[in-house]
């Protein structure tokens, strides 16, 4: 007998996939742009020289990259609260996990761009009296973003994916949703198929978008 | 000696670790002065150069810039150290400008914006006003119909003289020129010379190290010969030039006239 494919139920519960794709979407865009503001200032505090203010930035980043986001969102909604009473919502518990995982990759995505930038730039800029910050602005930053948009579009296709993590602790994005309409209905080949083309449809504008930004910052200099 | 002294040195050391690259310099660079530095390599004209605007920080000694001296002593546990505050150097930079040997122009501007830099953003200058400085500048170094070029579009030379008209920019009172032309093609050199020459006659005072001993002999008001990190011998281009009294010096000026024709 040949499957025979079914969305009614699908059909159905539309209403409750477009609000797990507009969770998805709020987590996504919270953990991209906190991660990028964050990952700025601590590339830049890595990259100045002070060891003081470097050695805690990078023991940040180090224990963020090198432990998997699923335990990072768990401690904060399971474990945290334990150690200070404070119990976060669900999304609030994964938007941090998020957040704080993503910068520490955006961090060593500036720091790898800011050191690409030849001493000479630095040295140009500082015989014209410039400071270290309009240097940054002025100098360093718009050379190194342009050598640092591919990894930051790598990053931003990682973290759309990586929020179907916040399923495991009851965040009703997507992929918790997905799990909930497949366990009633019955129906994992329609639901996930659906749900892998949604995602596929949220993500991907943002990876076009990303290469014409590519193209137009090659075509000055 | 004439004029007034807008920069000097009084017992400059500089060591990179266990490397002692100057040992002990007095220089004194008055106003109008033409400085050109002679030695090879190694002997420690261009971190002299650099000591002076500070890429380089001493290791020991003082800079003078009119006769007011750079960073302030502090005594710490007995042991006596000259701090150096970033914005007191960044005071002094503007003041003092460099083109180095390997131009680092900024590649993502064109030659406007590269010129219009320092004014913009470290003098505070508006927008117009700046680009129409930056255009007097270029037009000074011959390359008022590039500005609009990057600098990936110029040759080395006109590379080099958007570097100098960035520098000028600022109206610098010394401009400190280090080797200049010594990553061009032999073809190129001259464009570039011929603009430090102009500045030279507008009585602009510069101190240049370089390999262009001609260009040093007619040009400099006064010669350095350096070796192993001390001012060997000094003096008038004719002088030092023609009648070396070091032997190191006499062997240095032999090496290069060895394949004259």
């Amino acid at each position: 007998m040949i499957y025979q494919p079914d969305f009614t139920d699908i059909v159905a519960n539309v209403d409750l996939l477009a609000r797990g794709a507009w969770l998805t979407l709020s987590l996504w865009a919270i953990a991209y742009a906190f991660g990028l503001a964050a990952g700025l200032v601590l590339g830049m505090v890595r990259t100045a020289g002070q060891p003081l203010m470097a050695w805690p930035a990078a023991a940040y980043v180090e224990v963020f990259r090198n432990t998997p986001v699923l335990v990072q969102l768990v401690w904060f909604y399971y474990a945290f609260p334990v150690l200070t009473g404070l119990q976060m919502s669900a999304f609030t518990a994964a938007a941090l996990g998020l957040c704080l995982n993503t910068s520490a990759y955006c961090a060593e995505i500036f720091r790898g761009g800011i050191r690409s930038i030849d001493a000479g730039q630095w040295e140009a800029g500082r015989a014209l009296g410039m400071t270290y910050g309009a240097l940054m602005r002025r100098v360093v930053l718009p050379q190194a973003v342009r050598r640092m948009v591919p990894a930051f579009t790598n990053r931003g296709i990682e973290l759309g994916k990586m929020t179907a993590i916040a399923s495991v602790i009851a965040v009703h994005e997507l992929m918790y949703e997905a799990r909930l309409l497949s366990a009633n209905t019955y129906r994992p080949l329609e639901v996930f198929t659906v749900i892998a083309v949604i995602y596929f449809v949220v993500i991907y504008p943002g990876t076009l978008l990303s290469y014409r930004l590519e193209a137009r910052l090659g075509r000055r200099g | 000696m004439t004029g007034a002294a807008i920069l000097r040195t009084e017992g400059l050391h500089k060591r990179f670790g266990d490397l002692h690259v100057l040992r002990g310099i007095d220089l004194r660079v008055a106003e109008g002065e033409r400085i050109a530095i002679l030695g090879s390599s190694g002997s420690g004209k261009s971190t002299l150069l650099r000591c002076l605007n500070f890429m380089e920080l001493p290791s020991a000694g003082r800079v003078f810039f009119h006769d007011r001296p750079v960073g302030t002593e502090e005594t710490r546990g007995g042991a006596t150290a000259v701090r150096y505050r970033e914005r007191d150097l960044a005071a002094l930079r503007r003041r003092v400008g460099m083109v180095f040997q390997s131009f680092n122009l900024f590649p993502h501007m064109t030659a406007l914006e590269n010129v219009m830099e320092g004014p913009l953003t470290v003098l505070r200058r508006g927008r117009g006003e700046a680009a129409a400085a930056a255009r007097r500048q270029l037009a000074r170094v011959g390359l008022e119909d590039r500005a609009d070029e990057y600098p990936a579009r110029l040759s080395g030379g006109q590379q080099q003289r958007v570097a100098i008209a960035r520098a000028l920019a600022m109206e610098p009172e010394v401009m400190l020129f280090d080797e200049p032309t010594s990553s061009l093609d032999p073809e190129l050199v001259g464009e570039v010379l011929g603009v430090i020459k102009a500045l030279a006659e507008e009585g602009r005072t510069m101190l240049l190290v370089t390999h262009e001993l001609g260009f040093a002999y007619h040009v400099a008001s006064r010669v350095l010969f350096l070796h192993e990190g001390r001012i060997l011998e000094e003096g008038p281009p004719e002088r030092l030039m023609k009648a070396p009294r070091e032997e190191r010096l006499r062997t240095f000026l032999a090496r290069f006239s060895e394949f004259s024709f």
